[in-house]
């Protein structure tokens, strides 16, 4: 089993580098920001998955801090740098 | 093999493949709001079993517990962020792709 998780978590480091492309390419912030998160979700299964291959399971803790973060990045980014100038004049739908 | 090996290594591929098509999908889709659809999919449906496929081998309660600690946070993330991002968005003036 063991080799199964090295190789899965290799498959998923290699989406991770072809994701980087859409961090290149833009075309606007939420963009870079969504491949941002994407590799937040990949990171915590590459680290979950070497917690059970290496047989330490402290690296779960490792990607539960990455999960908890992942939420305040996303919030922080939406909140604080995208927010819009028409973000006042606009009423809810 | 047992089978618990067998439903384990499933759920994990099957778990890997949520994840390509969540990468192939955020460089391929057109627009930011596709863009989140992709996404969303590889956070809750990729990670979710992963997680399961790990949890049928784990040591014990606690660690399965623990694991399906990481999918819960994952997935209320993703769905806040998927929510917050496409509000901004539409406020922004992207137009959705038609």
């Amino acid at each position: 089993m063991s080799l199964l998780y090295l190789v899965l978590a290799l498959v998923l480091i290699f989406t991770l580098a072809a994701g980087l492309w859409r961090i290149l390419r833009g075309p606007t912030p939420a963009d870079r920001m969504l491949a941002a998160q994407l590799f937040g979700t990949t990171a915590v299964a590459v680290l979950l998955l070497l917690a059970e291959a290496s047989g330490h399971p402290a690296v779960r803790d490792v990607a539960l801090v990455f999960a908890l973060l992942a939420a305040v990045t996303m919030v922080a980014f939406v909140r604080r740098s995208w927010s819009g100038e028409e973000e006042a004049s606009h009423v809810d739908p | 093999m047992s089978i618990l090996d067998v439903v384990s290594t499933g759920l994990l591929v099957l778990g890997g493949g949520f994840f390509l098509a969540g990468t192939v999908g955020l460089l391929r889709f057109p627009d930011v709001y596709t863009r989140l659809h992709a996404l969303t999919k590889a956070d809750n449906l990729g990670l979710g079993l992963i997680v399961a496929g790990l949890a049928v081998q784990a040591e014990s309660w606690a660690a399965a517990g623990k694991l399906a600690l990481i999918w819960l946070l994952v997935l209320v993330a993703s769905a806040f962020a998927c929510h917050l991002v496409a509000r901004a968005a539409l406020r922004r003036g992207i137009r959705p792709w038609t």
